[in-house]
């Protein structure tokens, strides 16, 4: 069946639409072609629509008095004759060309090509492009993908100090030797260089280092490690014990458990402890939520689980984010001090060295102690070495007064 | 607020300064009886009669010559070509007497006339009844070009023309008369001259464009906004010539892509002079070539409907210029 529709036609210059005023054939009559099918009335005219060909009325679509826009369907015809004109358009030669053209637009990579708006942008914002991953075609670096990249580091950085993001320089190409191995830079490692070389040049470091006298805590751990190894099944580990003396001391001076945001100081509630876990090639720093809130047992539990998922690899990206202030355990690799890099926007990152046994002079009479020393680096646009000095002394007080009693495992 | 079509406020903007303002008047072939062949001046004969709406004999450069005169003499004339293609015999009265009147006198004389003249295609007028001529008059000093595209507009814009104490050419797309329709606010709402309007706020680029295609751009933007998460600014110009310089630059700056659109020819057209302003002023600005969507540089509109068709721009193109753009 052929059927073909007749739609509203343009009755005059200006003419938008039409209202049917009166059909002259009904469903199912035989038209023959030119004879008047309706009376259309428009604000110009009123006129007989003919028939634009011969055929048998199938359906009528507008009822009279409806209003219409030219060129909407209006009725359809049937025709007689099948084998009426029915050109197909050509799937064209237009087309493939066309199709042709596309592919070479996609090849042709657009990934060097940069447009005046973005080559001023990147050169105001000191962005290095080749860092970047354009979303225009074949690759190419868009304006908007420049501002979503200037926006993201006005959030992280804060308002004022729209820093120039640095970029690890790729431009010092040092020549390897004969007999040298070239390692490829991979995802986490880049990772880690970008966010120290951000966490250096931005962070005006300062750094300060205290003795405390942990004989009493060595003492109290190693009373306790082997009924606690056997009822929990895991260490009972120093650490926890340092994590709760600074959880304690962060407590007590908050502005260490504090973020800087370029035109104001944002002081955080929860004390949520980020605490470097290393592996062979990656280091990572997944965090403990309120540690303030935890007892020894809970925090050398989280100590436990997020050490073994660092092993595994199954530390999610939650696991890691959210922390306040770092604690450091440098002490595990037998170094006696250190200078931490903080762990960029926090205030200040904590290091833990060894515990070991030095002689120290007690009531004029030498004495066999067990001493560590805890290395604080701290941002200095934040923090104060008044405030520190405190701070610390109130760790090492903490530390050298633990005991059954002061500090409960459970 | 009434629902007015593009024409119906055109017809009420010159009804109202009639009233408002005695000395103002409407002369042009068969605007008293008949109320115009498109029915723009329907009424106005039976309120104000035949002293103040006048019908002429078929001499554009007569129309034009017996308003600038009575301009001239503090008189307020609305003249009217019946279609904008026939304005040619009136040009050496509008550009060389209309628009250097002021300038020449030193100040001392000027020439209040507005000049209303349907333009535009796509209403299966062929060769002489479907062209854009502005773009023969946006290189003349002293004159003003004025073309809305909206029916709000239209009434606000045609009273700032014919309070305008200089020559304005009021050019209206004779598609929209009856295919616009709109709220339009009663009161006396003056739109300025010389200010383009902001219609659609979007961050991935930008359409500048007048008269119908701004219909039709917005159309098309707010289906790639749904479709295709593309949000199109579209600058409206308005008045074409003198342009609004600061808007257009400001629009392009804010998304460095900036696609032109006019149903004129594309080369010389008043979408050229845009394009140029932009490179001028906003080179570090931009992130993409300015592309223009315009006729094809062939000398008329063609009568065939395929290619009339061909030659109009449509809401299909744009979409597709929006989106290659976009994809830049």
């Amino acid at each position: 069946m052929n059927v073909k529709t007749i739609t509203m036609p343009q009755l005059g210059e200006s003419v938008t639409e039409g209202t049917i005023s009166q059909w002259l054939v009904t469903k199912g009559e035989q038209v023959e072609k030119y004879q008047p099918l309706v009376e259309v009335m428009t604000d110009k005219v009123n006129a007989e629509v003919p028939a634009s060909f011969s055929g048998k009325i199938v359906e009528l679509l507008i009822n009279e008095g409806e209003t219409v826009k030219v060129g909407t369907e209006i009725c359809k015809v049937e025709l007689e004759n099948e084998t009426i004109d029915d050109i197909k358009t050509e799937p064209g030669h237009q087309t493939e060309l066309a199709a042709a053209e596309d592919q070479l637009a996609e090849n042709h990579s657009m990934r060097q090509r940069y447009s005046p708006a973005v080559l001023a942008l990147a050169s105001q914002h000191q962005i290095d492009l080749a860092q970047i991953q354009g979303t225009g075609r074949g690759g190419r670096i868009t304006r908007k993908d420049i501002q979503k990249l200037i926006e993201q580091g006005m959030e992280e950085n804060g308002a004022e100090t729209v820093k120039p993001k640095p970029t690890i320089q790729s431009s010092q190409l040092l020549e390897s030797l004969p007999g040298d191995r070239e390692i490829p830079v991979t995802g986490i490692r880049k990772a880690i260089a970008t966010n120290m070389v951000r966490a250096t040049s931005e962070i005006p470091h300062a750094w300060m280092m205290i003795e405390v006298d942990v004989t009493n805590l060595v003492k109290y751990r190693n009373d306790e490690k082997n009924r606690f190894r056997e009822t929990e099944g895991y260490n009972l580990s120093y650490f926890a014990f340092f994590l709760n003396a600074v959880a304690k001391a962060l407590k007590k001076f908050p502005e260490l458990n504090s973020s800087w945001a370029g035109n104001k100081i944002i002081q955080h509630k929860d004390i949520n402890l980020s605490i470097a876990i290393g592996s062979e090639k990656e280091l990572y720093v997944p965090v403990i939520r309120n540690v303030d809130e935890k007892s020894i047992k809970g925090i050398a539990k989280d100590i436990h689980v997020l050490a073994q998922k660092a092993r595994n690899g199954t530390l999610t990206h939650q696991d890691m984010e959210g922390g306040t202030f770092t604690v450091n355990n440098t002490g595990t690799f037998g170094s006696v001090q250190s200078m931490g890099v903080i762990n960029y926007p926090q205030a200040a990152i904590l290091q833990v060295e060894s515990i070991v046994k030095r002689p120290v002079i007690i009531n004029d009479m030498f004495a066999a102690r067990d001493m560590v020393n805890l290395c604080l680096s701290l941002d200095h646009r934040i923090l104060d070495g008044v405030i520190c000095g405190r701070f610390m002394s109130h760790v090492k007080e903490i530390l050298e007064n633990i005991s059954g009693e002061t500090t409960p495992i459970y | 607020m009434p629902v007015l079509s593009y024409i119906q406020a055109i017809n009420a903007a010159m009804r109202e300064e009639m009233e408002r303002d005695e000395k103002v008047f409407i002369l042009g072939e068969d605007v008293g009886k008949r109320g115009g062949v498109f029915l723009a001046t329907e009424g106005l004969y039976e309120q104000f009669g035949a002293d103040r709406v006048i019908d002429t004999p078929l001499a554009e450069s007569a129309i034009a010559g017996v308003g600038i005169g009575a301009a001239m003499y503090g008189m307020k004339p609305i003249a009217e070509m019946q279609f904008a293609d026939f304005i040619l015999p009136a040009v050496n009265q509008i550009v060389s007497e209309a628009a250097k009147l002021r300038y020449r006198s030193n100040n001392d004389w000027s020439c209040p006339i507005t000049i209303r003249a349907p333009y535009g295609g796509g209403v299966h007028g062929a060769l002489y009844h479907s062209q854009s001529i502005e773009a023969l008059f946006a290189n003349q000093p002293g004159l003003k070009i004025v073309i809305p595209s909206s029916p709000r507009d239209a009434k606000g814009l045609l009273k700032a023309a014919i309070r305008d104490p200089d020559p304005v050419l009021y050019f209206e797309h004779k598609k929209a008369y009856r295919l616009l329709k709109e709220e339009v606010p009663e009161n006396d709402e003056v739109i300025p001259i010389g200010q383009a309007n902001q219609v659609r706020d979007g961050d991935d680029l930008t359409v500048i464009t007048y008269g119908l295609p701004v219909h039709y751009a917005l159309e098309a933007a707010n289906q790639l906004a749904d479709s295709d998460q593309i949000e199109t600014t579209i600058l409206d110009l308005r008045t074409v010539y003198p342009l609004d310089q600061a808007a257009i630059i400001k629009a392009a700056q804010k998304t460095g892509k900036v696609l032109l659109i006019t149903e004129d020819n594309k080369e010389g057209s008043i979408m050229s002079e845009v394009a140029a302003i932009i490179s001028e002023h906003c080179l570090f600005d931009l992130d993409a070539p300015i592309k223009r969507l315009a006729g094809p540089d062939v000398p008329a509109m063609p009568f065939a409907p395929t290619l009339e068709k061909e030659f109009l721009i449509n809401q299909d193109q744009i979409k597709a210029a929006i989106k290659e753009l976009a994809a830049f």
